[in-house]
């Protein structure tokens, strides 16, 4: 008997050390973010009931599942961080489960003004030194900053005066004022790029509406243009200026909008007559069908290359040459 | 408004800190959860808002005054919430005849609603009733999810991924293996989900891994879905589109195999095949009788010239 219930107690004390779990189907592990996805159908009937049986079946579903991901994350490289004496550490792989962004993907920041310039003129950036040999006090010094290569500005007891500058100009005064007319337009520019990156980053409407008073004169001429067609005849008999230049032809409408003289080419005018007589009296369908789809097939064909040539290429091309929009030509005149 | 077009220009350091946490990021911040409550919040609502703000602190705001919207009609106020506090999951908690204890989780992409869930609490088990021993704040926990709803229903799936995105926590290169004490687990059967929150005991097994005991600990929710907002599909595809440069860069000349063996690939350059040297052999060694005629054989042809 005794032999019998030492069986049963050993038994017993193997049963709740073991760590192996029986599953019907593995579990899915993503230990980057330490997860566990257990794919197997829960025993439905003893979990409709409910009270401590449910909380008990729940529980123990639970430590099945969490004994299968620690023992997967025991699995993984550790070592003691700190030295001999310190907690085991195990070094935790990628997450490979994706959730979704909080934000989009940042954009690279726009080329300044400075940067297209010299980008198009291939001007390359010259690595300075930060220290310069001053001659006056015999050191290095800093290029700029306190206690600078060149002395002190404003200790500076000698200002001359410049040929052709008026003599009774105060040259200490127009120093002092050139400098802050030079910090301040720096300071603008600096702006004007940070607006334009930000404005590039938003990626606004095409063509912004601001109230009356601040607006652009890109944004002016286009709302005068838009403000000078929206008449019944299409702003041709809109008064102008006088010195704005008059509208040129070829702004008025499209294909169907342009018209010919009365009496112009005779020739021209019966030959149009007769080919369009010809069409009406012919069997033949003008619209060839099946040259029509075979063109827009490859059409299509061209464009798909084209989209997948241009991703390949924009990788590989770097410091690619903006074009500089044509200010005058295009959009004037209107 | 062109209050809103300007660039804000910070004038500290502090503020220029500030905005360049909130600002787009290739490697992403940890995700901040608000937890608000609506017009008509109850005790049982108002609880579940303080209990699931105490784990996933300080990852999480909790609003302590009322706000009276409705998530599912207008979602201006909460992206405005969500701008103003740079919190991209919220969970919203109401109260009303029709949908009782109802809770809306979701989640935000570029400060706009991106998916909302609303699921009604059935049961609540707060921190406070559960006498038990809890975990330190900030553990991050193991997550579980058991049932093949998680996988087969499409607005199931959608939640196990809000769920995983809600209780995450930062993403960590490394974690200490004895500090694993908290594991949530899900359980979806018969179109109720159970959650559950549990300390880990680890106790000696005879091998490495030791074996676990759980704890009954933390919140315990029976939900129910009730209504959803989910993204449409080309907006979650674009959510979930990674920045290349976070790809890990692929090591040139270098192949796997099916079996697991690595082949590598060297670019010799062109190799002058005469002046290689290989293993002498000497009987094969030219002697001085045959170098002496090929010699002889070359210099008649000059003497010829000469």
């Amino acid at each position: 008997v005794e032999e019998v219930l030492a069986a049963a107690e050993e038994q017993e004390a193997e049963k709740r050390r073991s760590i192996t779990v029986e599953k019907e189907l593995e579990l899915e592990f993503d230990l980057g973010n330490l997860l566990a996805l257990d794919r197997n159908p829960p025993a439905a009937a003893g979990l409709r009931g409910a009270g401590p049986q449910r909380e008990a079946l729940l529980r123990a579903l639970a430590r099945d599942n969490t004994q299968l991901l620690v023992a997967r994350l025991w699995g993984l490289p550790a070592e003691r961080a700190g030295g001999a004496g310190g907690p085991l550490v195990a070094q935790l792989p990628e997450p490979t489960f994706t959730l979704p962004r909080e934000k989009r993907p940042p954009r690279p920041r726009p080329p300044t003004r400075w940067e297209q310039f010299a980008r198009l003129k291939g001007i390359r950036k010259r690595k300075k030194t930060s220290l310069v040999w001053d001659e006056q006090a015999k050191e290095w010094r800093r290029r700029w900053g306190y206690r600078r290569a060149g002395g002190d500005p404003a200790r500076a007891w000698l200002a001359e005066v410049p040929e052709g500058a008026d003599p009774n100009e105060d040259q200490f005064a127009r120093l002092r004022r050139e400098k802050r007319e030079r910090v301040a337009r720096n300071e603008f520019n600096r702006l004007r790029n940070l607006a334009r990156a930000h404005r590039a980053g938003t990626a606004g409407p095409a063509a912004p509406l601001h109230p009356t008073g601040h607006q652009s004169r890109e944004e002016l001429g286009h709302v005068a243009r838009v403000a000078r067609v929206s008449t019944a005849s299409l702003g041709r008999f809109q008064p102008r200026l006088p010195k704005e230049p008059a509208e040129p032809p070829s702004r008025s409408g499209g294909r169907k909008r342009r018209f010919e003289p009365l009496l112009g080419n005779l020739a021209a005018e019966r030959s149009r007559q007769l080919e369009l007589l010809r069409d009406m009296g012919s069997k033949k369908p003008v619209l060839d069908i099946t040259r029509a789809v075979n063109k827009q097939l490859r059409q299509e064909e061209a464009e798909a290359a084209a989209a997948k040539g241009k991703k390949q290429s924009k990788r590989g091309k770097r410091g690619r040459r903006q074009q500089r929009v044509g200010r005058s030509s295009k959009k004037s005149g209107g | 408004m062109e209050a809103l077009d300007r660039v804000v220009k910070p004038k500290t350091k502090r503020a220029k800190r500030f905005l360049e946490k909130r600002e787009p990021k290739l490697k992403e911040n940890t995700k901040n959860a608000m937890l608000i409550k609506g017009g008509n919040a109850n005790i049982t609502v108002t609880e579940v808002l303080k209990d699931i703000y105490a784990v996933k602190k300080p990852f999480a705001v909790l609003y302590r005054k009322k706000n009276i919207t409705r998530p599912f009609e207008d979602q201006t106020s909460l992206e405005f919430f969500s701008k103003k506090s740079d919190c991209s999951l919220f969970l919203f908690g109401s109260h009303n005849k029709k949908r009782p204890n109802n809770l809306v989780i979701g989640r935000m992409f570029d400060y706009h609603v991106l998916d909302m869930i609303e699921l009604g609490v059935e049961k609540f088990v707060s921190l406070k009733d559960v006498k038990n021993s809890k975990c330190p704040e900030g553990t991050k926990p193991m997550l579980i999810f058991a049932g093949d709803m998680f996988e087969v229903n499409e607005e199931y799936r959608r939640l196990k991924s809000l769920l995983i995105d809600f209780f995450r926590g930062p993403t960590v290169p490394s974690i200490r293996l004895a500090g694993l004490e908290c594991v949530l687990h899900f359980t979806a059967v018969e179109g109720k989900i159970y959650m559950r929150s549990y300390k880990v005991l680890l106790k000696k097994s005879g091998c490495k891994i030791p074996r676990i005991e759980l704890e009954e600990m933390g919140p315990s929710l029976d939900l129910v879905m009730r209504r959803t907002h989910l993204a449409s599909d080309d907006l979650y595809k674009l959510s979930l589109k990674q920045p290349k440069a976070l790809k890990p860069k692929k090591k040139k000349n270098i192949s796997h195999d099916v079996f697991g063996t690595t082949y590598g690939r060297i670019h010799m350059q062109k190799q002058d095949l005469s002046k290689l040297q290989t293993r002498k052999m000497k009987g094969l060694k030219k002697r001085p009788a045959e170098k002496a005629a090929e010699d002889g054989g070359v210099s008649p042809k000059k003497s010829k010239s000469a």
